[in-house]
């Protein structure tokens, strides 16, 4: 296939995935669980995303994604709270110090710069640390941004440790599979490029990567600061979609979600990322919602030890059984294409190998 | 005096958290020395065997809960290394430590599904939750204990570590893991035994932790976990007496921040101190020095 038709191919099926949204969107009652799903979904996968950027395409492991994620979500909200409505928010701190709202795009590229300018500051002393050091200072980080932004002091600003709201969100489906299908691209079209060989390289042998010119420090600070400017936008998307933000809420809980979806995709695939979000967001808000249910009955027979949070626990031991054996996840590094669905048909059992676009490597 | 009297509160805190911190970060310093992994897993070993005391003594006797709580966290530290880590010996070193969220975010959400998220009540320990005075200022016992029983168990991993041949094999297996196998040492047992000291410091340390906070939480043992593998780093990860006393220097800053009343930034100081560590002494105070060969 030439590239000529493959992307011709790829613009029609996001446009057919558009109109089945748009589609579903007019036909089904809007308070529907998939809705829910797939808003999610899109908002998990953009991060996803960014977290392979660093994890599985140039080799840094790191932890901080929900403390980039805070600081995109925060901006949003800060720069878009309508001017009237800020004196009900800020009740404790005087309507506090900004005085003016920002349309929702340009707050939403602002998140994504105070990320990577916060990034940059961060990465200047912390990806000089290697692995699993590199690992928990970034968690490190996460964690004093989220304390940073429960203080008091800054409550003009932040509002303290209370709720951010009544900003504007999104009502359609459509609005985060679209941003987020523009910042993936933007993702994927730096992975193909120079500067996503030079990651690639990184990835695999920083020393052979650095006898063959490339500089390391530049590169894994432009890996960095990029996947948190991504970070930082799907923060605010998260913003819009739960309609009131809280500092508490950006855990290390939530990084550890996200490394689990990047894990189950495949660890350096793009594709795999994004369908595992889906997947991982409906098997946790929708499809396992009936193990919550104390009084489930198979034909007269009462399923014991049904309540609420069994959904969770039945959850984690797939995703155990999963990262143990079956460390590939869904993709491994390949990639999702049309090129290979169709020869994945083709022959059938005939062992085709994929070495296609983004992680593949010998 | 009233300077003495006015601070003394916070020092003993800070003295007590710090000997609880010790006693966990023991553990990730030992499975960091053999297995180079964080064990992410540990903070909520700790929180289980919190919970265990919770449920056994509504149904025996204090001095039965406690032995079966002990007994059950080192269980279960035994397994969760047996069907966890260890299938993952000779995978990549990211996935063992993506194993270790995996069981983190089991057993925390485990916990949930138990307690359906609600802070249980630790029961009062008799004697140790006794309040008393020292200088005028009220503490409870536990505070006073914590130090000692510390500094005792220490000594005694030291000894054990320093004199007995499981000792040895450890430390024959942290300094070299391939080659020590090559010598005879069954390095599964070595392992197995690791876990089991961590495990049982920790449990220990979740029995004077909890006295003094009684609340516990799914998510309790995240934070405390975190912070004394902070002090692993800090002492130097690896050395134990490095961890101890990293230990006692965070915990003893962290309620000196809170006395002066800046308790948002206990959590941050912590881990600007990791990164500062990281940044100025990777190796931390007391650690080995390690080349990359190419």
């Amino acid at each position: 296939m030439s590239t000529k038709t493959k992307a011709a191919w790829n613009v029609g099926l996001i446009a057919a995935l558009l109109g089945l949204l748009f589609i579903l969107e007019q036909v089904m009652p809007s308070g529907s669980m998939l809705f829910t799903v797939l808003k999610k979904g899109a908002i998990y996968a953009l991060v996803a995303v960014s977290m392979n950027l660093l994890n599985g395409f140039t080799g840094l492991f790191s932890l901080g994604q929900a403390g980039f994620m805070l600081l995109g979500a925060y901006t949003y909200a800060i720069l878009t709270i309508p001017t009237e409505s800020r004196a009900s928010v800020y009740q404790y701190f005087d309507g506090g110090i900004v005085q003016f709202a920002l349309p929702v795009p340009v707050a939403l590229i602002a998140g994504g710069i105070v990320a990577a300018i916060f990034a940059y500051l961060i990465g200047l002393p912390v990806l000089r640390l290697k692995s699993d050091y590199l690992a928990i200072a970034t968690l490190g980080f996460a964690e004093i941004i989220r304390a940073v932004f429960q203080w008091d002091k800054l409550g003009p600003i932040t509002n303290g440790s209370n709720l951010l709201r009544n900003f504007p969100s999104f009502k359609s489906v459509l609005y985060p599979f679209i941003v987020s299908g523009i910042c993936i691209a933007l993702i994927v079209m730096l992975i193909n490029s120079t500067y996503g060989r030079a990651f690639k390289a990184i990835r695999d042998d920083e020393i052979a990567a650095e006898a063959m010119g490339i500089n390391l420090a530049h590169h894994k600070r432009l890996a960095f600061v990029i996947s948190s400017f991504f970070a930082g936008v799907s923060g605010g998307l998260l913003a819009m979609y739960q309609t009131t933000i809280q500092a508490s809420m950006f855990k290390s809980a939530m990084t550890y979600e996200i490394l689990l979806i990047v894990v189950i995709g495949g660890i350096g695939s793009v594709t795999g990322s994004c369908i595992s979000s889906f997947l991982f967001i409906a098997c946790s808000e929708w499809w396992l919602r009936f193990l919550d249910n104390e009084n489930l009955y198979i034909g007269g027979f009462h399923v014991p030890f049904l309540r609420p949070g069994f959904r969770k626990v039945v959850f984690a031991v797939v995703i155990m059984a999963m990262v143990l054996f079956y460390r590939q996840g869904i993709m491994g590094t390949k990639e999702f294409s049309i090129e290979a669905f169709s020869g994945f048909f083709k022959k059938k059992f005939g062992k085709k190998k994929v070495e296609e676009g983004g992680g593949s490597h010998e | 005096m009233d300077w003495i009297t006015k601070n003394l509160p916070y020092l003993m805190a800070g003295i007590s958290v710090g000997g609880q911190y010790a006693l966990i970060a023991i553990g990730y310093t030992m499975v960091y020395g053999i297995l180079r992994l964080i064990n992410f897993a540990h903070g909520d070993i700790f929180m289980v065997a919190g919970l265990v005391v919770v449920y056994a003594a509504t149904v025996m006797p204090i001095y039965i809960a406690i032995p079966l709580m002990i007994i059950v966290t080192v269980f279960l530290g035994f397994m969760v290394e047996r069907v966890a880590y260890k299938p993952l010996r000779s995978a990549p070193r990211m996935s063992i430590m993506i194993s270790a969220i995996g069981v983190s975010y089991l057993l925390q959400n485990l916990a949930l599904y138990v307690t359906g998220g609600l802070s249980q009540q630790y029961p009062a320990i008799p004697w140790i939750s006794d309040t008393v005075t020292v200088m005028g200022a009220t503490t409870k016992r536990v505070t006073l204990i914590t130090p000692i029983l510390t500094i005792v168990l220490v000594v005694g991993l030291v000894m054990l570590i320093k004199h007995t041949k499981i000792g040895m094999a450890m430390r024959a297996a942290s300094r070299d893991f391939e080659t020590s196998q090559l010598m005879g040492i069954k390095i599964n047992n070595v392992v197995s035994m690791t876990f089991i000291i961590g495990t049982f410091l920790a449990a220990i340390g979740s029995l004077l932790f909890f006295t003094n906070y009684t609340g516990v939480t799914p998510t309790v043992g995240a934070m405390p976990g975190l912070k004394a593998f902070v002090a692993a780093v800090f002492g130097g990860i690896g050395s134990i007496p490095g961890a101890v006393i990293g230990a006692f220097i965070i915990g003893i800053c962290e309620n000196i921040i809170k006395g002066l009343g800046w308790t948002t930034f206990s959590d941050a100081f912590t881990f600007a101190l990791l990164i500062v560590i990281l940044i100025a002494k990777p190796t931390g105070l007391f650690g080995e020095k390690s080349t990359d060969k190419v």
